[in-house]
């Protein structure tokens, strides 16, 4: 979580940019913000547990991100909280499943399909090739390798789309030719806790 | 007195929320309206603690009605409402201005959770209006009236806000006839839906308890030109 916080840290900017481009401008400060006060509540008192983090990440992210993104990260985070549960440690399959809950908690709460140029287009291949790592018995950096290659690949994708949810859906045609913010935060994510398994970060 | 639906209206503007808090409350002045805009720090956004507030201020005790703008403030919404536990919550997908206005009426009407929300929804332009009927009974044992419009702009929205709520807590069940059509007369969106204007003719017919007291409040109403 420290490292997802540098990297958006790091990424504000091109966040913001890209929201500007087809949005409002906000979403890189939405998310520095809310992975900012992450950090400073995982400094003040750490969950010993990985479904702890995810649940602190949830209500945190829930009351400091703001945007479409707090309610859509928020849920994704608290699903896979919920999918979790107790574990101490956190094997292919329950990643793989804390990853299904996350998609389906987004999708539960902004309604949005394949193909409407949202965060939904990078977190749903991301979330197949974690499934389809965890079936071939793959380790935790390599599925977490896969689905970030997937997620990036998934957002590359919402370039030629046209927006059918949130604010660049009033676009409509206008918003071709731009990558969406909310993809290209969640490949960001999960590169860095791709990085973050494998050791490279 | 009797228990209210309160109204939470979420926008990314708290200057939108407000004013349209302020319109809503305009005609419904026993109702707990409260606006939740902006991000919580003086921009624009949505705020999921600023939400949960306002529906803990909003509520009586009888729930809440709460209405959206744009994109996050719906998913705000939802999520507050979720949590809400012990509280009825309603997220209502209608048009902000005309269902907060629309539900605002019903709940000062003293109308339970769902006739409030029903309300909300049944504002968005183009939807069916199913209190408009032809009007073809014949009442018996009820005592009729008419009424000659005088007032400029006939049963536009505040007028017949004003009608509804002259007799929103009678014991009375009360039509008013216009162009071979009847409307009931507690609900705001049927009256006007009768699209009655100035210098028109209706006709009020009441019956039940208080019957009588129905007519003599109406065109008491009439005569002081609906307070324009
Ligand atoms: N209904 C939705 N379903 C899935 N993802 C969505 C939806 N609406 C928006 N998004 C994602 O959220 C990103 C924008 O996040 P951001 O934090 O900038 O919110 P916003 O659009 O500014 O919020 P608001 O609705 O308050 O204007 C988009 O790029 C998109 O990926
Ligand atoms: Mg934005």
């Amino acid at each position: 979580m420290r490292a997802a916080s540098q990297v958006l840290e790091e990424h504000r900017v091109e966040l913001s940019t890209l929201d500007r481009e087809i949005g409002d401008g906000d979403h890189g400060e939405n998310m520095n913000r809310g992975f900012g006060a992450l950090v400073t509540a995982l400094e003040r008192d750490a969950p010993d547990s990985p479904g702890g983090v995810l649940k602190l990440a949830a209500t945190t992210l829930i009351s400091k991100v703001g945007g479409a993104a707090g309610p859509l990260y928020g849920t994704a985070f608290l699903r896979a909280a919920t999918a979790v549960k107790d574990a101490a440690e956190l094997d292919a399959d329950l990643v793989a499943k804390a990853l299904r809950a996350a998609l389906d908690g987004v999708v539960a709460r902004g309604k949005a399909e394949l193909g409407d140029k949202t965060m939904v287009d990078a977190l749903l291949p991301a979330v197949r090739a974690a499934e389809e790592a965890a079936g071939r018995g793959e380790d935790v950096p390599t599925l977490l390798k896969a689905a970030a290659e997937a997620a990036a690949e998934g957002a590359d994708s919402t370039v030629l789309l046209v927006a059918r949810k949130g604010r660049a859906s009033y676009l409509g045609e206008r918003s071709v030719g731009h990558l969406d913010p909310g993809a290209r935060s969640t490949s960001l994510l999960l590169r860095t806790f791709a990085d973050v398994a494998s050791g490279v970060r | 007195m009797t228990t209210r639906v309160g109204l939470v209206l979420v926008s990314h503007s708290r200057r939108l929320a407000e004013g349209v808090a302020e319109l809503a409350a305009q005609m419904a002045p026993d109702v707990v309206v409260v606006a939740a805009g902006g991000d919580g720090d003086g921009g624009l956004g949505t705020d999921y603690a600023t939400v949960t507030g306002a529906v803990v201020e909003a509520d009586a005790g009888a729930g809440v009605v709460v209405l959206y703008d744009l994109g996050s403030a719906r998913m705000v919404a939802d999520m507050a409402a979720e949590d809400a536990e012990d509280r009825q919550v309603v997220v209502v997908d209608a048009p902000i201005v005309e269902g907060a206005v629309a539900a605002a009426v019903s709940a000062q009407g003293g109308a339970g959770l769902a006739v409030v929300a029903q309300a909300a929804v049944g504002a968005a332009p183009g939807a069916p209006n199913p209190a408009v009927r032809p009007s073809l009974r014949l009442v018996t044992n009820a005592s009729r009236l008419d009424v000659v419009l005088t007032n400029e702009v006939g049963l536009h929205a505040r007028p017949s806000a004003l009608l509804a709520r002259t007799v929103a807590e009678l014991d009375a069940d009360v039509v008013v006839r216009f162009g071979g059509e009847e409307a009931d007369a507690k609900s705001v969106l049927a009256l006007m839906g009768l699209g009655a204007p100035e210098g028109a003719r209706i006709e009020v017919v009441a019956s039940g308890k208080d019957a009588d007291e129905a007519l003599r409040r109406v065109e008491e109403l009439a005569e002081r030109g609906f307070d324009e």
